[in-house]
């Protein structure tokens, strides 16, 4: 497999439509290994992987955490309360000890654009990206673009339209750069400050009803309200988001049959989508969650079979 | 100054193959009377090739078609840090209950039983089959394992440092042919 040479992963932007989908058929063959009786390879044997994740999560690092067991590396996590950062060590010595005691793989979450760029030039670790302020998170991406072509066969053509808040949001961005790299069309729906017209620049279409979307989309991915990161002025107040963005049940009827609705967690219930519609036949939200594994461990995989940072 | 090229020796060619693989089909079928508990894999990519043409030889010897399956072995091998580069990784399919049956384990080169003894791991995660035999298209010898092939197309004795080249028609777009690759001397 000439194709893939990436120690680390740090984000979609950069990564061509081949290494895209080396990823993901290297996701689909580990997918299976969820299916086996015995849920565990050993293809990285004797690697440390740290999952240091400066911004809370449970999902993404549970997911890395349990795709490393798969793969037999050993894990060690740290939380930012729990870490040195509180005693005020910088990104870089906190980074620099974790090398020292021979962490071969460091899953990096934090809440600045760019901090896993700046490990991954620093250390001979792998550095994967498990989301970095409102720049990228790549392995939400991925696991977002399986799930639609496993579902749908290709992405080719596919009305694509994510819904919320995309300015804040490093799910979006991820995206955006690997759907329009494998030929979908990419509509962003969103109150004007949330969605600026600027998104335009990215190749994408930009509309503020979600009305305007429900007949044509062929997959929906709606986003949380980041509560965390709003601020009065950008958000309409939670009554008014649900009236122009929320998918409730009677819009939910107005999607195609076969359209998929996404969602990269944790749900809103309510807010960006209603119970019923979440829990519904359309729904892929909890495949998502399965698939992710798969992803991650194809990432953890390739990235640790990986020869250096490219030029 | 021309670039020297390395000195190739034909050792199989087309019909060789041929001819060997349909033995190996008639060895397989004499050694294992039940042909519906029979599972034929591959370990990718030309040994899924190899596989596929021992069907092809079986439906004609007896007229009917075991299952086929693919034992994916790069996520078992534990030397990804010793490896230049990585291999595709690929899904493995295999019949769900393993029960009771008999899998041939098909490769096309017999080298140091590492990737024989991937396969074996990687079909133990899935079950526990009641016999796995191993066929193989060359054995070239340097076992590093205490492994030997139940079917061999033809042995091959090499140096440590020269290759085994197979070729197919329908992957490379060149004939069908086994060749001995030495290394050009510096």
């Amino acid at each position: 497999m000439s194709g893939w040479t990436r120690k680390d992963l740090l984000g979609l932007d950069e990564l061509s439509a081949e290494e895209l989908r080396i990823i993901l058929d290297t996701a689909k063959a580990f997918k299976g290994v969820g299916e086996r009786s015995l849920k565990k390879v050993p293809a990285l044997r004797g690697h440390t992987m740290v999952n240091f994740f400066v911004e809370p999560s449970t999902r993404t690092r549970t997911s890395f955490e349990l795709a490393a067991m798969r793969l037999s590396a050993d894990v060690v996590n740290i939380s930012a309360t729990a870490s040195s950062l509180q005693k005020g060590e910088s990104l870089k010595d906190t980074a620099l000890n974790l090398e020292a005691l021979r962490a071969d793989i460091i899953v990096l979450r934090h809440s600045s654009a760019g901090a896993s760029r700046f490990l991954a030039e620093r250390l001979q670790a792998s550095i994967i990206n498990a989301g970095d302020g409102a720049h990228e998170h790549p392995t939400q991406g991925l696991l977002d673009i399986f799930t639609m072509i496993e579902k749908r066969g290709s992405l080719e053509g596919a009305e694509v339209a994510i819904i919320g808040d995309i300015l804040f949001s490093r799910v979006a961005r991820s995206n955006i750069y690997a759907l329009n790299k494998l030929g979908a069309k990419v509509t962003l729906v969103g109150p004007s400050t949330l969605v600026p017209k600027a998104f335009e620049k990215l190749g994408v279409k930009v509309a503020h009803r979600i009305d305007d979307i429900l007949e044509t989309a062929d997959v929906v991915n709606l986003l949380r309200i980041q509560h965390e990161r709003q601020r009065k002025e950008y958000f309409p107040g939670i009554g008014e988001y649900i009236k122009l963005f929320g998918l409730t049940k009677a819009r939910a009827e107005r999607l195609k049959p076969g359209c998929l609705i996404m969602h990269p967690g944790p749900i809103n219930r309510g807010v960006e989508i209603d119970s019923d519609v979440a829990d519904g036949d359309q729904s892929v939200i909890l495949e998502q969650v399965t698939n992710g594994l798969a992803v991650r461990m194809a990432v953890l995989y390739l990235c640790a079979g990986g020869v250096g940072l490219p030029s | 100054m021309s670039q020297e090229q390395p000195e190739t020796l034909l050792v199989m060619d087309a019909d060789a193959i041929r001819k060997a693989i349909r033995r190996i089909a008639h060895e397989i079928v004499e050694r294992n009377t039940d042909l519906s508990r029979l599972v034929i894999a591959g370990i990718p990519t030309r040994g899924v090739e190899v596989a596929k043409r021992i069907l092809d030889h079986i439906e004609q010897i007896e007229g009917v078609r075991p299952e086929f399956g693919v034992v994916d072995v790069a996520m078992h091998r534990d030397d990804l840090r010793r490896r230049g580069r990585l291999t595709a990784v690929v899904p493995t399919e295999l019949p769900v209950d393993l029960d009771d049956r008999v899998i041939v384990l098909v490769d096309d080169v017999l080298f140091t039983g590492r990737s024989c003894r991937a396969a074996l791991d990687a079909i133990s995660s899935f079950g526990r089959p009641a016999r796995v035999q191993y066929a193989v298209l060359v054995d070239r010898g340097h076992r590093e394992l205490p492994i030997r092939a139940d079917y061999v197309g033809k042995n091959v004795p090499t140096a440590l440092e020269e290759k085994i080249r197979v070729r197919f028609e329908n992957l490379d777009s060149v004939p069908d042919s086994v060749r001995v690759v030495r290394p050009v001397k510096p």
